[in-house]
């Protein structure tokens, strides 16, 4: 099958060759055989520019099928200009579905956030991440986190934490906040809010998370164990708001906080438009009744 | 009320409109034509063939075109585009000792077989202005005087002179393995030099002038001498498998440095000059000498000198050299991120709180 749009004639069906993508699938299959282990890729250089969403679309480009419907999704919202773009590339050079429709999605390419609705075992989501390395801030030398990692050596992580814990009293590592998959692997979740960590968590679908920049992927297989870190006496929490969402009223999700005036007033939406969509009909349709 | 914010899509073909609009600029001045930037641009049409590792002139010149001008967007274009393209064939190593050389200087000597070659260069130019350029009078330049055409004869490298003499270390491969591809397989560290100099080939002009300029100034001094600097035209060359035998396919203008180090000798190795290489495609002398300082640089570790300073540091220089990657990543600071900075938000609001509650603590008991 070939995209019709004319310049992009000649291409072959998503954007890359079937060779790159059997070499993108095999490092998959590693990913998921070895929870939360980063697997070097080659990266194609993507039309799109690096840091904006290469490696997520890179492995979405070497799964998707002409049956898949797309979603894709940028801080939780299908209309932010990045998500708009990416999900034109692939309705252009892969021909595919697209919706805005979490329900509806096969695949879900995704950057900061986890949709809100609980993902199925028939879906797949597609991480962006930036810098795949949880460890690079506390060692920028990648031989030597690769070897901390060979290692299990994971102490000025939690050194890291401790001291947050110590100076501030709380953890406060609010997003790419660091979990350990399946007991072995810190991972880095890529710079979601730590309020979705959680639903990482033994989740149905299946979890791959491509950085097209840094050449590496990683993925958490279907009911995988997902801990994000913490300490007995300071355990794990997320986000909370003494808001409800201005929209739909959902005391649940997670809150964008929109400015209104320069006099102080603030708003909060939902992040997952979708998500507030779904409930702002169900609430019409109740009052229409 | 407050929509949140809708409209992504039209803003977008919008702004791609405004954007080819503004590439026009004044409609009632002609439009710029592939040829005469393919003539005229020449040198940024080599930079863009170097980093996006395409040898292209129209393709490049293309790119410029539909950037703006703007040298790393359209080594950008370009390298997106070469990564679609099928490989047919790898080509024998080029030898520029079969140059048919335009310009081939030695700073390490007066002279030497094959002769020293001023070519075009901007080297002895004043800087002024040439107000008679802005007059576009379409007369074309006086005819210069060309050096002997020296095709099909060969000049030796000043290296190779050296050689003779056993006073610089010998260059081959250090193993029989394939030489690394990083287009097909992802750097990783220790890098080896196949893999170290085809990263800097493609790497970014500026970040290796700035490296090659810092080893001058004392970061990891290296005492460079520019042993030769050669540009001109090499024969590219394939063994089709069905013929068993090289066929030339064509040439490309490359630009080739070799960098002359002195070198005390070390535990690992005796006095002897040491060797910094560079090349690039088209005329990118600057290119080529920073490369080859870097390069140079970047061998400390194999010689066994003390690793001081950043241009010595292979995972600092190598994983930040290409401007493709590093232009992407700054700039998606410009996508939005209101997500994580909601969460920096409530994290900011309660650590202010719990620091309040403290103080007030504080205050309270004195």
């Amino acid at each position: 099958m070939r995209p019709s749009d004319d310049t992009l004639a000649g291409y072959n069906f998503a954007y890359l060759d079937e060779q790159t993508k059997r070499m993108i699938r095999r490092a998959i299959l590693k990913a998921v055989a070895i929870p939360g282990y980063q697997v070097p890729f080659a990266g194609r250089e993507m039309p799109l520019p690096y840091g904006w969403g290469t490696g997520g679309i890179q492995v979405t480009a070497s799964i998707i099928g002409p049956d898949d419907t797309l979603k894709v999704i940028d801080q939780g919202a299908d209309d932010t200009t990045n998500a708009v773009s990416i999900r034109r590339f692939f309705a252009t050079v892969a021909d595919v579905a697209t919706t805005e429709k979490t329900t509806e999605a096969t695949v879900i390419q995704t950057r900061h956030r986890i949709p809100e609705k609980p993902l199925t075992e028939d879906q797949i989501l597609v991480y962006q991440v930036p810098i795949p390395e949880p460890l690079r801030w506390m060692e920028a030398r990648e031989t030597e986190t690769r070897k901390m990692h060979a290692l299990e050596d994971y102490g000025v992580m939690h050194v890291k934490l401790y001291e947050d814990i110590a100076h501030l009293g709380r953890i406060a590592t609010s997003y790419d906040y660091p979990v350990k998959v399946n007991g072995r692997y810190v991972m880095a979740p890529s710079p979601i809010p730590k309020f979705d960590n959680p639903k990482m968590d033994r989740m149905p679908a299946l979890q791959l998370f491509g950085a097209g920049r840094e050449k590496r992927i990683y993925a958490v297989p279907p009911y995988t164990r997902v801990d994000s870190l913490d300490f007995e006496d300071h355990p794990f929490e997320v986000q909370t708001w003494d808001h409800a969402c201005a929209l739909c009223g959902s005391t649940e999700s997670y809150l964008d906080e929109v400015v209104i005036d320069d006099q102080g007033g603030r708003m909060y939406v939902c992040s997952d438009t979708d998500f507030c969509g779904d409930r702002q009909a169900a609430q019409a349709q109740e009052a229409a009744e | 009320m407050y929509v949140a914010v809708k409209g992504g899509e039209r803003a977008i073909d919008n702004a791609h409109r405004l954007l080819d609009h503004e590439r026009r600029g004044d409609a009632a001045v002609p439009e710029l034509s592939l040829a005469q930037i393919k003539e005229q641009m020449t040198l940024a049409v080599d930079r863009v063939m170097t980093e996006g590792s395409l040898y292209d002139r129209d393709l490049a010149a293309l790119a410029i075109k539909q950037a703006r001008g703007d040298l790393m967007e359209a080594i950008f274009l370009l390298r997106a585009y070469r990564t679609t393209l099928p490989r047919l064939a790898v080509s024998e190593p080029i030898d520029t000792a079969r140059m048919t050389v335009r310009r081939r200087i030695s700073a390490t000597y007066k002279d030497l077989p094959g002769g020293q070659v001023l070519g075009p260069t901007f080297d002895y130019t004043h800087r002024l202005l040439d107000f008679r350029l802005a007059a576009e009078t379409d007369a074309p330049p006086p005819e210069p005087e060309r050096a002997e055409a020296r095709q099909d004869e060969t000049v030796p490298r000043v290296t190779d002179l050296l050689n003779h003499e056993g006073l610089i270390e010998h260059e081959r491969p250090a193993d029989a393995a394939p030489v690394g591809d990083i287009t097909r397989e992802p750097l990783s560290f220790p890098a080896g030099r196949d893999v170290r100099l085809q990263t800097l080939a493609r790497g970014d002009e500026g970040w290796l002038l700035g490296l090659a300029y810092s080893t001058q100034r004392g970061y990891g001094r290296t005492h460079p001498f520019a042993g030769e600097i050669r540009m001109g035209e090499v024969a590219v060359e394939i063994v089709p498998e069905e013929l068993g035998f090289a066929i030339d396919i064509g040439e490309v203008t490359v630009t080739e440095c070799q960098m002359i180090n002195q070198f005390k000798g070390s535990k690992a190795a005796p006095p002897q000059f040491t060797r910094g290489y560079g090349l690039t495609f088209g005329h990118g002398e600057r290119k080529a000498m920073a490369m080859a300082l870097v390069d140079r640089s970047l061998r400390a570790e194999d010689l066994g000198e003390d690793l001081v300073a950043p241009a010595q540091d292979q995972e600092f220089v190598l994983s930040h050299c290409d401007n493709v990657e590093a232009s992407g990543f700054v700039q998606h600071l410009k996508l939005p991120h209101y997500v994580d900075f909601q969460g920096e938000l409530v994290t900011v609001r309660t650590l202010r709180k719990d620091h309040d509650k403290r103080q007030e603590a504080a205050d309270a008991a004195e």
